[in-house]
């Protein structure tokens, strides 16, 4: 499905930064993925920027953040084209529309399931084609992987499950932040995620 | 003390908050919404009883602010660009009144239009009232802009504007807070002429407000938000940047030390001296901006004869247009640029639409039907979720221009002859400005017929309480719509033919007619019954 799974997460000098853009239809919860991830570079100290849609496209428009994570100072809310280290992204379709922000060597980690909100959405054939033309990619059926793990709502972090260990985070760090963010929301939505995240891990 | 992860609008609020603030006023719109919001969610701001509701409009808030300020506190107004267009007479003549209490107008502008009608830049507004100007290059400046904004608006007596933009104020990052201070006391204004522009006051105050020109200057020469790097390995260039155009300026040189001298603005008036240093010193300019080509226009027309030459945005050096980045602001310095793959062709757009379930959704079908016998081009519509009742499948509206445009406009094409003429209006955009149109059309027994999408909230902006609510025939009723010719219905797809014959019968009226629509947005009806089953 992909090559190598395990990448080197670091940076030659050991200092770690990860550009990532995050991608879906508004209300599809990529925040909620890059709360997660930010909450768990937070715990290791390392800066954050993090640029959000609000507003108009929220209504079923097209969404995206980009997550910036490093130990060095991060300058720009925006990154770079060119030189995002991955799209991670919860609809295929929006998978592809960030492609100039993705460097050469970059992962595409996406969900398969398509969000049909518009007439003219493309065949889905032709998405995952275009998908399987970047060199690291990963892409599958989060929507019955959650909906397997009866945890419906959390389509997105199945996503980020498949993501992790490309980002250089330990799944215990994600669990640890998992259960920070959706303690509030009781025990049982804790449990759904924990579940969801490791069907994601699993995916390979 | 662990950083606070916060957006830019976010880092605003808890920065007032921290600096002793008495009362946030404003009215939501894209991207300042969440600074009130952040207040609102405070428990801090709930413990020390801030006030922190929505007003009608931005011109009712800045008006407030203004009160809050004349009784000794510190209040801050928050409003999208477009806002302070509403709220441009409190802001100029404020400007002349000056402050007591501590007085930041927050005004977040929208460069490439993300969620807005236009680019205006703020800082026009702000030279124009002659007031300084706060530009955050970043979510700590935005929290320490807060504290520093105050200080520096009560040394003077002069509101301060504070310019975000929308990539700073939805950017989220990690700041650090500093220790509370208490509000101040409230204090009857001590001279009795300050608030009260009458010409023979207003001459002299205005004569004031030109005298604290050159305060201001020295307060930007000094201020900590501006840096002026004078060390460089070339003079051949000379770069001044403002707000957070200065990161897209680090991160094209990925971090390295800048080789020409950079001038860093975040608070205006511009330090002239600072830019004559820079001008003399190197050989050419180059201003890098977010927004319109304000400190580019400046430095062109007046500054200095034309000898060297200004690039920026007027000039192609970068674009006219929209939103900077760092790709941009490299290729000004025929800096190596970076590009992924290209999008591939079969990607198409995917515009934001009415939600699945949305009550606008019926009440455009089923005026649709009746509006098919005339063609389109009668019904005037107004900024809102209901803007997207432009796009196929509904093409039922043909105009959104500014907040309440829908009812005036509709009235000055029926009194051209248009028949019928038909406004379509929300129910928060109703009271921020449809409130004063609809009574020049009573006054006029205009023919038109006023339809008010009584959703419950400002849903475009998130969901947001507004004033009138529940207020709605009261309101009409109290203006002078005639009983009969306010009628209600529930927009649900079974009752089409009831919609279908209430609108018949209003456009037969020749007079005015206002139908409210109602029903609940359905995004704040799922985040209640979320709430519900929460608990």
């Amino acid at each position: 499905m992909h090559s190598d799974p395990k990448e080197k997460e670091q940076n030659g000098d050991g200092r770690m930064k990860k550009d990532i853009i995050l991608a879906g239809v508004g209300g599809q919860g990529i925040l909620t993925i890059a709360t997660i991830l930010g909450t768990a570079a937070i715990k290791r100290g390392m800066n954050l920027k993090q640029a959000e849609v609000h507003g108009m496209s929220q209504r079923g428009g097209d969404v995206q953040s980009h997550l910036r994570l490093s130990d060095d100072p991060i300058w720009s809310d925006l990154i770079p084209y060119g030189s995002a280290d991955m799209i991670l992204s919860v609809e295929p379709l929006e998978a592809l529309r960030y492609l100039p922000y993705l460097k050469e060597d970059g992962w595409i980690i996406s969900n398969s399931t398509p969000f049909k909100n518009i007439p003219n959405y493309p065949p889905e054939e032709e998405i995952y084609r275009e998908i399987k033309k970047i060199p690291n990619y990963v892409l599958f059926d989060a929507d019955t992987l959650a909906n397997a793990q009866k945890a419906n709502r959390s389509m997105n972090i199945v996503v980020l499950g498949a993501a992790i260990t490309h980002l250089g985070f330990s799944q215990e760090e994600i669990e640890e932040a998992i259960k920070a963010i959706f303690a509030p929301k009781g025990e049982a939505i804790v449990e759904a995620n924990l579940r969801a995240l490791l069907a994601g891990i699993e995916t390979k | 003390m662990p950083k606070l992860m916060l957006l830019g609008d976010e880092a605003l609020a808890q920065g007032a908050l921290d600096a002793g603030i008495s009362g946030f006023y404003g009215y939501p719109g894209t991207p300042s919404t969440e600074i009130i919001e952040y207040a609102q969610k405070s428990k801090q701001a709930a413990e020390n009883n801030i006030h922190r509701t929505w007003s009608s409009n931005e011109k009712t808030a800045l008006e407030a602010a203004l009160g809050m300020s004349a009784s000794g506190k510190r209040a801050m107004v928050t409003m999208k660009h477009v806002g302070l267009n509403v709220a441009a007479d409190p802001l100029m003549n404020s400007a002349i009144t000056g402050a007591s209490g501590g007085l930041i107008i927050a005004v977040a502008d929208d460069p490439s239009m993300h969620s807005s009608q236009n680019e205006q830049d703020s800082r026009y507004y702000g030279n124009f009232a002659m007031i300084p100007v706060l530009e955050p290059g970043n979510q700590q400046e935005c929290y320490d802009m807060a504290f520093y904004g105050f200080e520096l608006s009560e040394k003077y007596h002069i509101p301060v504007l504070l310019r975000l933009t929308t990539r700073l104020a939805h950017s989220r990052s990690g700041i650090v807070t500093k220790e509370p201070i208490p509000q101040n006391e409230m204090r009857k204004p001590e001279d009795m002429f300050q608030f009260m522009l009458l010409p023979a006051i207003a001459r002299k105050k205005y004569q004031h407000h030109l005298e604290l020109q050159k305060d201001f200057m020295r307060e930007s020469l000094n201020s900590p938000f501006n840096a002026y790097k004078t060390e460089a390995s070339s003079k051949k260039l000379g770069i001044i940047t403002t707000g957070l155009a200065y990161n897209y300026l680090r991160e094209a040189f990925k971090g390295e030390e800048i080789p020409y001298p950079v001038l860093k603005i975040g608070q205006y008036p511009l330090p002239e001296k600072q830019i004559h240093q820079l001008y003399d010193s190197c050989d050419e300019l180059l201003v890098i901006e977010e927004g319109m080509p304000v400190v580019e226009e400046q430095l062109k027309g007046l500054a200095f004869p034309g000898l060297k030459p200004i690039h920026g945005r007027l000039d192609g050096y970068l674009p006219r247009t929209g939103e900077l980045n760092p790709n941009l602001v490299a290729k000004a310095f025929s800096l190596p640029d970076t590009i992924g793959r290209p999008v591939p062709e079969i990607v198409v757009g995917r515009p934001p639409a009415l939600c699945v379930g949305c009550p606008h959704s019926d009440t455009f079908l089923s005026l649709n039907e009746v509006m098919a016998e005339y063609g389109r081009g009668h019904v005037f519509s107004d900024i809102g979720c209901y803007t997207l009742g432009f796009m196929p499948p509904y093409n039922s509206i043909n105009s959104c221009v500014d907040m309440g445009a829908s009812i005036t406009m509709a009235k000055g094409a029926s009194d051209s002859g248009l028949f019928p003429a038909v406004a379509v209006i929300g129910d928060s955009t109703f009271c921020h400005s449809g409130i004063t149109g609809l009574l020049d059309c009573i006054y006029d027994k205009a023919n038109v017929m006023i339809v008010i999408l009584d959703n419950a909230t400002t849903a475009m902006t998130g969901g947001q309480n507004y004033t009138g609510y529940g207020k709605l025939e009261d309101i009409c009723l109290g203006l002078g719509v005639e009983k009969e010719h306010i009628r209600i219905f529930v927009p649900l797809k079974k009752n089409y033919p009831e919609i279908t014959q209430i609108y018949k019968e209003e456009l037969a009226y020749n007079g005015v007619s206002v139908v409210i629509a109602r029903r609940e947005c359905i995004q704040t009806l799922k985040k209640k019954n979320k709430m519900e089953t929460v608990e």
